[in-house]
This record gives C-alpha cells, structure tokens and sequence, in this order.
C-alpha cells in the first residue's frame, strides 16, 4: 500500500505543480487566437484555394483587385485597384492600380503584379480558374488580353458576351488576389510560376502575412504595419485546429481562445447565460437545397418535381432543430445581397403534393433514394424529408456519405435524390445561376460536372437562354430584373428545392470588438478586430 | 515449475553465427512480406473505395477539363498494378509522395506527427505497466475481497467507458472547473517554433535546448491525454496481470514454495509472477502498438496531432499517401515490437534461448 500512497502523491503532485502554472494563462491583448476546425484546408495558393478556411485566410492575406471592405460589406470598391474604366462596347476594362501600395516584402505593388496575377491564374488551370476562363481567357490568349499598359495601368479585354459588371465582381474572388510577382517568381520550380511555394507560403499586400501553417495544427498570421487601412488591431492570428465542437466550447468559456468557430447550436444555446461571452450571428450566402436527377423516369416529370416542393416541412425544420441557424429562402441566389429574389411560395402541403403526384400518374408514391452528407445537419434534414414523402406514400431510405464519397457519385448523375448545401464563388447572382441553372450540353459526355443542372440531367433551352442574357446584360437595372424572371423561373420547373440560407454563429470573448464575417465564405476580416 | 505458451522454439544452439543469419533473414523477410502486404492492401483499399482522390485535390466543383488534368497527373490512367509498382518503387527511394491535405512530403509529416503519438503512447503505456501490473497482482493475491472488487471495477470502467466522454469528462474537470491542467493541444501556441525539431519529440527537444518553460508546458499538456490513454492500458492490464496470476496462484510450485517456507512476497514476485511476465510481455506488447497505432478519438478530443488523427483526416479527404505512409509506419511500429518483445521473451524464459 505504501507503494500506492507514493505514486498517488507522485501524480497529485504532478497535476498540482504542472497546473498552476498553466491554468491561469489567458490571450495576449496584441494577438488574436480563434478555434476553428481546419482540416479542409489543401492550399494557400490564391490561385488554387477553393475551400471555406483557405478562403478565409487569404482574404486576410492577399487584397484583390475589387473588395468588399469590412467597413460595408454591401458595396464592391476597389482594392488593388483605385478606380477603372469599361469601354463603351463593355468589351474592354482598364483598371488604375492604387498609388503606394507595397508587398509584404517591401516590393511595390504595380500593374505588372496585377497583370501576372491574373494570368496566372488562366495558366495554373486550378479549379477557381473557371471564374476567369468563362472570359474567354485561355493560356493562349491571356498574355494578350491581360496586359500592364504602364507601370500603373492594367489593361482587361474580355472575349465573350459579358456584362463588364460581373467581370468586375468576379475580380473580387479569391482568384482576384494580387500576389507579389518577385517574390513568387524567385520561388518559381520547373516553370511552375511559384505553385508549389505558394501553396504554404504568401506573397501579398493584405492586412496580414502569413507566418506558419501547420496542417491540422495551427495558422499563424503576422499583422502587416504599413497596411494601406493602417494597422490591423492586433499584432497577430493565431488559429488553433480544434475539431472538436465540445473542446472549443471549452477553449473559449476559460478565455484560452478568443473566438471559437465551430461550436453546435445546442452548445451555443447552453451558452446563453455566460456573461463572459457574446454570441455573433452573421447570415451567410450557404444554401441547402434538395435536388432530384430529372434523368430517373419519375423524378423527371414536372409535376413530380413540384410535388417535392409541397413535401418538405420548411418551417417545422427552421423552428426545430435548424433554430438559430438556418432560415427559409428558396430562390437560387441568397437573400440580403444584390439580385436577391426573397419570394417564398411552398409550404409543407401534402394535399396538393398528392394531387400532383396522382396527375403524373403516381397517386399511391413510388420508391426512391436519398443520398446526403453524414454531417450535422443533413441527416436530420433529410430524415424529415422522409417523413414528409411518407405521408405522400413515397417511400425512401436514406444514405450518409462523406462529402468525398458522396460528391463523385452526384458528378456522375447516379443519385436519385441528394440533399446537399451550395455558397456562391463570388458575389454576383451569375455565380449561382450558372451553376443551377445553365446546362448548355446535357449529353453524359459532355461532362459539365462543376454545373449543377448537369448533374441533375436537368436542361432546359429558355432557362439557358435567359441565363446567359442575364450574364451579358449592360444594364443594371435591366439585369437585375433579369434575374429576378430567372429565379422565379428556377423556383417553379427546375430539380432544385432551395430550402434554407444558413447564418454562421461564433462564439466571441467579450473584449474581442471587430470581427466581421460577411456572406461569402471568403468574406471574413481580421483586421479591426481589437480586444 | 510451470510454464506459459513459447512462441518461439529455440535451437538450443545459443548465438552462432548460422543461427544469427538465419534470424536475420527470417526478419527481412518478415520486414519484406509486411511491407509489400501492408502497402498492396492499403494501396488497393485506397483506389477501389468509392473517395475520389482526384476530387480530394481539385474539389467537387472542378470542370471536366482541371479534373482530367488531375486524373492524369495521379497516374489513375495506368493500370493499378503498374500504379501500385510505381508507387513501391517511389517508396523503396524514400519517396512516400506528397499529402494532399498538408502539401508537405509525406515523409516530413510522418516525422513531425509520429513523435506526437509516441510520447502520448509511451507514458501512457508506462503509466499502464506501473500501475497496472502491481494492481492485477495486488487483485489476485486478494481475490474475492475488497481490493480485488475494486480492480475489477476500475478495470470494468477503463477498458468500456468510451474514450472520446472520458477525455471530455476529464477536460470539463481538471481543465474547466479545478484549473489543474492545460486544455486541448500538445503546447501552448505562444511557444510554438520556439524550439527547433531536432528529433520531433517536444520534450526531448526542449530539454535538450533547455528551455525548461516550454517543457513543463508541454509535459503538463501531455497529462490529461496520456491519463485517458493510460486508463484504457492500464484497466486491460491489470486484468490480464489479475487472470495470469490467478491461474499461477493456483498452481501446486506455489503450495510447494510456500510449504518450503518462502515469505509471501517471494512466493507471489519471485516464483508466480516470473512466470506470467512471457504472456504479460505479450499483452504489454499489443496494448503499446495499438497505442502506437494513434487513438484517434483522444486525439480527436484533445486536438492532439498525431498519426491516428492524421491517417484518419487523410482516409476521409482521399489522401491516399498519407494514409498508406502513415500505414506502413504502424507496421513497423508491429514488426518492431513483436521483435523487442521476442527479445524480451529470451531474457525473461531461459528455455527460449
């Protein structure tokens, strides 16, 4: 027993030496630390990024031609760019880089840097390339049609039918960032203009630079003083890969993080009487949609498609365990941004879904499948969707995937029915409605797979027609009722039920001031943040 | 005097050099077999699973054109036999690839996480075998009373209550409530790059630099973690230690020494116990190389990184060379511990010699 007593007073006095140390350690006042689950990270290279946390970080990182400012989040400026031109026939912009902008690396950042960013992007051929190749901008052209015309003026000539809006909204992506042509350049491999560096490292004139990453450990961020907005609030960012909800939730109730990312509803709910805490609600541009394959011989009948409409109980899923979170919005583009269309016209009604189904000749149901996400929400989600088939005599079993198995399977056209979340690549409603609902070339070989209405088999010749006038509409007052036809149309005959617009909640110390997080994924600042 | 299972037969011919060569080679080939076994499965497992290693790199958005490109680039073209062969060739060089999900040589990575699970197995083990030996012996000596009860339980508790609730259990006590400990993460992140990785081990390498501030921090993050891992070996072993014990209790060189007149403790340490140590090497053995094998879910909990979290993010994003990578080295970590253990079996059992 003396042996017992020794080790328990050994360990007791371990924990107590160790601990009082340690327990009482609290973020510094000069950094920033957040909780965020990470691992979706797989580059840092702005050309390449196309993941929720990368974009995130190099918005921090990199400032991009056009930006929406943390300041209004509602008006596109210039960032990179002070101000540009469009020519009369919409063909060609000029952009004026701003005067006295430098590099992380000193280096200032002129038209050439601008120039070589964007054709950078073109030559790489990642997957965000598509924002710009939808231009008519290929490897082969770009050299021409990108130019640095001075040492302060790019020159953009755009070779398709495109309205000069949308391209300079496209210019805010993350494909926009402007990267340090030096810098990259000296860090260049086999001709691969710098990829393989970039993709750990950064070379841009944002607010912060980027000091470590450490795959599924840490971001480190430096806070860049001769920022063109001033300083940032804080010295540095730190991220900490948590991917655990419960330890974040931990993290930050004992202030060893500042801001904790990825906690569930129900432990934010349980956080509600925390004084210690402010709970931030940011909506976001995320959709959830339902999408049933128009190539299956029953799913493919209009009034089968409209039936689904009327059989899934929005609002029960909204005041339930989607509470907080998620609200109702069933257009293609999300609510609160330019070109919104915020009609609402289905409601769980079984009466009239049965009525449809019988008039396409299905009054006792059918059978069908339901493929989604194992992740939080999606299952209960489509359990619900379930219940209501039931009720109209359809029967389903659900299947839960993993995004890595489940998205192969959708790009394939081989689901019956997919309950799956959709965010805009860049803030102007072209970015959805290509995807939802432009299917120039529905044959299997085509292969469109990064188009929705391709992998739902779903084509149809006005709705292309008018989505492509959309696109190259000059106006903008004309466009913009362009896509509210567009959208009422899609809502009504298209394979999509949108059903909910999800809103991101984060849990911040109170002292933590200035975070913002805009719609987009990519729409998240740092730098006002002070505590 | 009774004796335990021998999986090994010796010659009986002591060290000669033909019996050296002959256990080397039977350990490169047992090296070799493991090696191409493990890679072909994981390899195979890697290509016919429904995840598309392709859409893990280019996202699930890619147009077709960005997709093939990929597709081609991965070598997916070519037969999977002459993928797998390329691969093995690449592997043979050093060359395990590079992860998708941290861009870095799969190599670099499995030298930066690996150390992280080693230490966490290593004195959870530890912890097992020094506490967990006396506790089983303790019990069988007693049994039926209360101290065995109590082993029993605590065994019953540590080897069926979950993990991934004990370390939240544990974080929500000795972390947010008593303030005992640091919370979840290896180090504390202010002192992340401060000292070099020489070997990888942070306590190794901070107090070899000497900085003794970010030992300690690294040290007491590593309680919590290594506790939840030491009750899981510690609750196996003690029961293991308990049932050995019992069946060599029961044995008639026990009566024999003890009506010889030999004190209790020489009879329980000195005859009983000697003769469970082959098959508690045995047992000490697995429980540390699943260990080593990464818990992911006291990894997962206290965002610790090490190679069960790493293999496991890989599996999910289809990042099948840091799954295979991370496979072959909980491979050798086996192979590697059933020799110490075969060596251990020739110390502890003269007959083994």
């Amino acid at each position: 027993m003396n042996m017992h007593k020794t080790l328990a007073c050994l360990a007791l006095g371990l924990v107590l030496a160790l601990g009082g140390t340690v327990a009482t350690a609290k973020t510094p006042n000069d950094t920033l630390v957040m909780a965020k689950d990470m691992s979706d990270i797989i580059t840092l290279d702005p050309a390449e990024v196309f993941e929720f946390t990368g974009g995130e970080l190099i918005a921090n990182i990199y400032d991009r031609v056009m930006m929406f400012e943390p300041e209004d989040l509602t008006k596109l400026v210039g960032g990179v760019a002070e101000s540009y031109t469009v020519s009369d026939d919409g063909k060609t912009i000029t952009l004026k880089v701003r005067a006295g902008q430098t590099f992380h690396s000193g280096n200032p950042v002129t038209a050439e840097d601008v120039a070589f960013s964007l054709r950078r992007v073109i030559k790489l051929n990642k997957t965000p390339s598509f924002i710009f190749t939808q231009f008519g901008w290929s490897a082969d052209n770009v050299d021409s049609l990108v130019k640095a015309t001075d040492a302060m003026t790019v020159s953009l000539t755009i070779n398709a039918e495109f309205s000069p809006g949308l391209v300079l909204n496209s210019l805010q992506a993350g494909v926009g960032s402007v990267v340090d042509k030096k810098t990259v350049m000296a860090n260049e491999k086999d001709g691969d203009l710098g990829y393989e560096w970039l993709k750990n490292h950064s070379a841009g004139s944002g607010a912060f630079s980027l000091k470590t990453w450490n795959a599924n450990e840490l971001v480190t961020l430096e806070a860049n003083p001769n920022y063109r907005h001033g300083a940032p609030g804080v010295k540095r960012v730190i991220i900490r890969h948590v991917p655990e909800p419960s330890a974040q939730r931990l993290l930050v109730e004992k202030g060893d993080v500042d801001i904790a990312r990825n906690l569930q509803p129900d432990q934010i709910k349980g956080l509600a009487g925390n004084n210690d805490v402010v709970i931030g609600k940011y909506p976001k541009a995320g959709l959830t949609y339902v999408a049933t394959n128009d190539a299956h011989e029953i799913l493919g009948k209009p009034k089968v498609r409209l039936a689904m409409r009327y059989l899934i109980d929005y609002e029960g899923m909204v005041n339930s365990f989607l509470a907080g979170e998620y609200k109702i919005h069933q257009a293609v583009w999300p609510s609160g941004l330019w070109g919104s269309y915020d009609e609402t016209p289905f409601s769980l009604d079984v009466g009239k879904a049965k009525a449809l189904l019988a008039e396409a000749g299905y009054p006792d149901g059918f059978k069908i499948q339901i493929d989604t996400l194992t992740e939080a929400p999606f299952s209960e989600i489509a359990q619900s969707i379930q219940q209501s088939l039931a009720k109209a005599g359809i029967e389903s079993q659900i299947t839960l995937s993993e995004g890595k198995t489940l998205w192969p399977k959708y790009r394939a056209r081989k689901h019956e029915i997919i309950v799956a979340r959709w965010s805009p690549d860049y803030i102007d409603p072209h970015s959805n409605t290509d995807s939802f609902a432009h299917n120039p070339d529905n044959r299997l070989e085509a292969k469109l797979t990064g188009k929705l209405a391709w992998r739902t088999s779903w084509f149809d010749p006005e709705i292309n027609a008018l989505t492509e006038a959309a696109a190259k509409e000059l106006d903008l007052g004309k466009r913009k009722q362009m896509y509210a036809e567009l959208q009422q149309k899609v809502q009504m005959v298209s394979p999509f039920s949108i059903m909910f617009q999800r809103s991101e909640q984060a849990v911040l110390r109170k002292n933590v001031k200035g975070y913002v997080s805009g719609s987009n994924f990519d729409l998240v600042f740092y730098r006002n943040i002070t505590k | 005097m009774a004796h335990s299972g021998n999986p090994i037969a010796g010659t009986g011919t002591g060290s000669s050099p033909r019996l050296l060569i002959a256990r080397a080679a039977n350990l490169l080939f047992t090296l070799s077999l493991t090696f191409v076994g493990l890679t072909a499965i994981t390899f195979i497992i890697g290509r016919v699973m429904p995840a598309d290693p392709v859409l893990a790199i280019v996202g699930d958005r890619a147009p077709k054109e960005v997709y093939e490109a990929m597709y081609l680039k991965l070598g997916l073209d070519k037969p999977l036999i002459q993928q797998y062969l390329i691969y093995l060739v690449n592997v043979l060089q050093g060359d395990f690839g590079k992860s998708i999900m941290t861009t870095r040589l799969v190599l670099d990575d499995l030298i930066r996480f690996f150390p992280a699970t080693f230490e966490l197995a290593s004195i959870a083990t530890l912890a097992g075998i020094f506490i967990g030996v006396p506790m089983g012996v303790v019990a069988a000596v007693r049994q039926g009373r209360l101290t065995d009860h109590i082993v029993r339980v605590v065994g019953l508790i540590g080897y069926s209550v979950p993990i991934f609730w004990l370390g939240l259990m544990a974080l929500l006590v000795f972390y947010a409530r008593l303030e005992w400990l640091p919370g979840p993460g290896r180090i504390e992140v202010y002192y992340d790059g401060i000292v070099d990785p020489i070997t990888g081990f942070i306590l190794i390498d901070s107090a070899v630099q000497g900085e003794w501030e970010v030992f300690n921090n690294a040290l007491s993050h590593l309680v919590l973690p290594a506790a939840m891992l030491a009750t899981y070996a510690l609750a196996y072993i003690a029961r293991m230690t308990r049932s050995f014990m019992l069946d060599q209790l029961s044995q008639e060189y026990v009566i024999t020494a003890r009506v010889k007149g030999l004190s209790e403790l020489a009879v329980i340490w000195r005859h009983a116990f000697r003769n469970v140590l082959v098959q508690l090497i045995t047992i000490i053995g697995l429980t540390y190389a699943s260990l080593l094998e990464g818990s992911v879910l006291t990894e997962t909990v206290f965002a610790w990184p090490g190679i069960g979290q790493y293999i496991t993010n890989s599996l999910f994003n289809a990042d099948m060379n840091a799954v295979i990578g991370g496979t072959v080295v909980v491979g050798i970590c086996f192979v590697g511990i059933n020799m110490i253990s075969d060596t251990l079996y020739r110390l502890v059992d003269p007959r083994v010699r």
